[in-house]
């Protein structure tokens, strides 16, 4: 009989730990993917003969509000920055609550788009009562946003229609269809509609005063109670598990009694919603009045990188959508400081590309464990 | 010194954390039927894909005839003279036998079109020599699937082999096509070959074998003369303990009708009435067993009680209640627990933690739902320490292993406690054992019992024959979705089940329907 060899010198065996439980960790690969990106990011700043400390210094202006050249302090910056970073947390929570229930939404974009819409629709005709009127935009864009979704999902559920081309198809229906409807709204050239009233903004006096007059709105509220929505839905409720399972094993959900159509359906309208709120935020917080869109905002495409970079988790995609939203908004002050903005671009860019580095590790981590299999000669038991 | 066709001397094989193969030594002798016994997992295919040039082997050396060889891809393998019968049948359905087994090899004439005529000859006469009475000009589709079996044998005849290898072949086979491939293997033999026979039934290595080699996870225990060696001591050398081979069982005490299927008529997914006219009744405290070849109409008629398929016409009573039009949830609330066939597709998330997989019929109930739609995460783990010792269930990281890293054997005791511990009125087990080791299939065998004891009524599902033998009490032949007899199981005959799972009527047709039903 053949004798088993159990030598193995502890520090390998250590080390062999470490490193499979950091490739084992989707948090601590998308910390690294960050880092490596903003390490291309300088050095591509270092071949075009700029200063990179000056991106840096951007960037922490962005976040602190702090100017480290001048040595002044303006908290406006924190302000727009968190601005920036609400249409992009929500689309993020939108493909993130998709992917978690095995369904790719390509189309965040267009049930944005509708959400946008709906809002911009409510707050020129809405009833003009202050409290009242912003809250039933939001409303009506999150029920835009949601059946936006929804049809997509009952489709694919009902008669197998593949959800990515379906939402692709459906981002130029939500886009022209907004472009088409709001014209139609009287005094609205091509491209705006009159002012709104003031009832229908997201205006927040308290946070415009903290943050020295910045378009930081009531908004934040509604981003803060979607991330609390999105991980209680998802880690703790019946609704969560009968999506994750049927995301998971659509045959054996359903083998179990949970109603499949229903829930493809209720996630695809669940991951429109956060969508559609996004586009309310943009439409009444950012902007006093309705757009005639001349392209599209793209905050629903990036939110696919801003779940991606998130591991579509909760509190991954509300760090994720808060870094996206930082690489937006230090732009100008990159610009001031003579750093080209399209850094911020490549940046993010490279973060996405680099996150496929995940399953670039999963293969070193089966190449080792199978080296040692070899090795060691170890079996089960 | 005996001649030796094949010699495979202390070969290893490696996989990612698990050796397939260590040093196992197998040595064939010119012209013997050699059987390879082992469970699943022994290694027995592994071995037999070296052979075949499909692995390369970590370790170890191989001889063919006396010379040293290296066989690197398939295609040396034939130029050995070494042939397989895979399991699994490489066939074009609708090409003719003659046109699958010159495929690869096609005879040409001088101006490149096949000679077809002249290969059909060349297949018409092996076939006669041999015995195995194949229509050359006849298409995969229009035969049987023993007739399939034999094209797959002449595939390699007339590659020349004189080594043949097969990879369980009984596996899909009624049992008078087991016997006519009995015969088949001893007529092979007879005109000089070579045979190679994979099995983990013992019955087949007794009846066709003149020496086997047992292996047991992946090592080598021994080979024996199979005329000098009882079933047990072969079993024994296998397990690697005393195994029983019947399933402990008092008398079955039955009780009222459970589920009673009238005149049911299922279509299949193509349209076709897969299950036609079928009415069957299951009681309190007995195991029906159907036996029938896979694709007679078995998976339509679990579908159509479990909810999972629409009845086109006909009805299923639960305790008299009507249940047809019911939803999937509705009737696993009704009583009817379903140990699906394809563990894997329907029966697990494999993705989900093993305690969210035993959750998944009783989640939405208490302790696991809590108020407003919040399920106790902490009560489904509680729940899966629970069954996990209940069921003895091998699991490394506890309740919060994944499904996907269990062994098959686990993930099926899995499956058997969550439906067990629903405490159904009627259990739907279908393949419960396919691919397990013995010792999964005498526990999991035990806890059928245990349920029928506790008045459960259960309807098994199953392609082995011994299986249904051995743990059932009625048994019901099914055909070409029809029932085509039902007997009692003590006074069962094999060879008759088996005339009737190829559709001849002869059993003892099942006498007490319809009275019951009065009272519904």
């Amino acid at each position: 009989m053949a004798s088993d060899t159990t030598g193995k010198p502890q520090p390998a065996t250590l080390r062999v730990g470490a490193l499979d439980a950091f490739i084992a960790s989707d948090g601590a690969i998308s910390l690294l993917v960050v880092l490596l990106g903003f390490l291309c990011g300088t050095v591509l700043i270092l071949a075009v003969g700029r200063n990179p400390a000056n991106m840096y210094a951007a960037l922490l202006q962005t976040l602190t509000g702090f100017d480290i050249t001048r040595g002044t302090w303006n908290a406006r910056y924190i302000g727009e920055w968190l601005t920036a970073s609400m249409p992009l947390i929500l689309c993020g929570l939108s493909m993130g609550f998709a992917a978690r229930t095995g369904l790719f939404n390509i189309g965040a974009e267009g049930q944005y788009v509708m959400g946008l819409t709906a809002a911009q629709f409510v707050a020129l005709y809405g009833p003009r009562i202050s409290g009242l009127h912003w809250a039933l935009a939001l409303l009506a864009g999150l029920v835009a946003g949601a059946l936006w979704g929804a049809l997509v999902g009952w489709l694919k559920a009902r008669y197998s229609v593949s959800e990515v081309v379906a939402t692709i198809m459906l981002n130029y229906v939500a886009y022209f269809l907004s472009r088409f409807l709001t014209q139609l709204i009287p005094a609205a050239n091509t491209y705006r509609t009159p002012a709104y009233p003031e009832t229908a903004l997201l205006k927040n006096a308290l946070f415009e005063r903290l943050t020295n007059g910045s378009r930081l709105n009531t908004g934040l509220f509604v981003v803060a109670l979607c991330v609390l929505f999105y991980w209680f839905v998802i880690e703790r409720t019946k609704l969560g598990y009968e999506l994750r399972a049927t995301g998971f094993n659509k045959e054996a959900a359903r083998c179990s009694g949970i109603k499949v159509t229903r829930s493809i359906t209720a996630s695809m309208a669940i991951s429109g919603g956060f969508a559609g709120l996004a586009g309310v935020i943009v439409a009444l917080g950012s902007f006093g009045y309705g757009r005639v869109l001349g392209g599209l905002d793209n905050y629903g495409f990036n939110g696919i990188a801003v779940a991606l970079v998130g591991n579509s988790t909760a509190g991954g995609t509300l760090l994720s959508g808060l870094l996206f939203g930082m690489l937006a908004s230090a732009q100008p002050l990159m610009q001031s400081r003579q750093i080209p903005k399209e850094v911020t671009w490549i940046i993010s860019g490279l973060v996405v590309v680099f996150i496929s580095l995940r399953a670039g590790f999963r293969m070193i981590a089966e190449w080792r464990q199978k080296r040692i299999a070899e090795k060691g000669g170890t079996r089960d038991e | 010194m005996d001649e030796y066709a094949i010699e495979m001397l202390e070969v290893t094989k490696v996989f990612p954390g698990v050796v397939a193969n260590d040093k196992v030594t197998l040595r064939v002798r010119e012209n013997e039927i050699h059987a390879i016994l082992g469970e699943n997992g022994a290694g027995k295919s592994t071995l037999m894909s070296i052979l075949f040039g499909l692995y390369d082997p970590d370790g170890g050396s191989i001889r063919v005839k006396g010379k040293d060889v290296r066989i690197r891809d398939p295609n040396e393998a034939t130029a050995l003279g070494i042939g397989m019968v895979h399991q699994h049948f490489k066939l074009v359905h609708n090409y003719t036998v003659t046109e699958n087994i010159i495929l690869g090899l096609e005879p040409k004439r001088r101006d490149g079109t096949i000679d077809l005529s002249g290969a059909e000859r060349r297949v018409a006469e092996l076939s006669e020599r041999y015995g195995l009475s194949v229509d050359p000009r006849a298409k995969i589709e229009s035969i049987t699937v023993g007739m399939q079996q034999r094209v797959e044998i002449l595939k390699i005849l007339y590659r020349n082999a004189d080594i043949l290898i097969f990879d369980e072949p009984t596996a899909v086979l009624t049992p008078q096509e087991i016997d006519e491939l009995m015969s088949i293997l001893k007529r092979l033999k007879a005109e000089g070959k070579t045979i190679i026979l994979i099995t983990h039934k013992l019955r087949e290595i007794k009846e066709a074998a003149e020496r086997c080699t047992v292996l047991r996870r992946g090592r080598y225990i021994g080979t024996v003369d199979v005329a000098g060696t009882s079933e047990e001591e072969m079993a024994a050398m296998m397990v690697g303990r005393a195994v029983k081979f019947r399933v402990d069982k008092a008398p079955a005490k039955p009780g009222d009708v459970v589920l009673c299927i009238e005149d049911l008529t299922v279509m299949s997914a193509k349209g076709h009435p897969a299950v036609k006219g079928l009415s069957l009744d299951v009681r309190a405290g007995e195991i029906v067993g159907l036996a029938g070849v896979d694709g007679n109409g078995q998976s339509e008629l679990i579908q159509a009680i479990t909810g999972l398929a629409k009845v086109h016409t006909g009805r299923i009573l639960l305790e008299g209640r009507d249940i047809t039009r019911l939803s999937i949830k509705e009737r696993v609330e009704a009583g009817i627990g379903h140990v699906p066939e394809d563990r894997h597709k329907h029966g697990l998330v494999l993705d989900f933690r093993l305690d969210e997989n035993f959750a998944l019929k009783c989640y939405d109930k208490a302790p696991i739902l809590r108020k407003f739609g919040v399920l106790d995460f902490g009560a489904m783990a509680d729940k899966g320490e629970t069954l996990i010792g209940e069921y003895d269930i091998r699991a490394g990281r506890g309740p919060a292993t994944k499904a996907r890293n269990m062994s098959g054997g686990n993930q099926q005791k899995a499956i058997i406690a969550r439906e067990i511990d629903l405490s159904p009125r009627l259990l739907v087990v279908a393949q419960p054992t396919r691919g397990l080791d013995v010792g999964a299939i005498e526990y999991i065998h035990k806890r059928i019992v245990a349920e029928r004891d506790k008045g459960r009524a259960v309807l098994l599902i199953s392609f082995e024959l011994d299986e249904i033998m051995g743990l059932c009490d009625r048994i019901a032949a099914i055909s070409k979705g029809e029932i085509v007899g039902v007997v009692d199981a003590a006074a069962a005959e094999e060879r008759a089940i088996g005339a009737m799972m190829a559709g001849v009527r002869g059993g003892v047709r099942d006498g007490g329907r319809g009275r019951e039903q009065g009272a519904s």
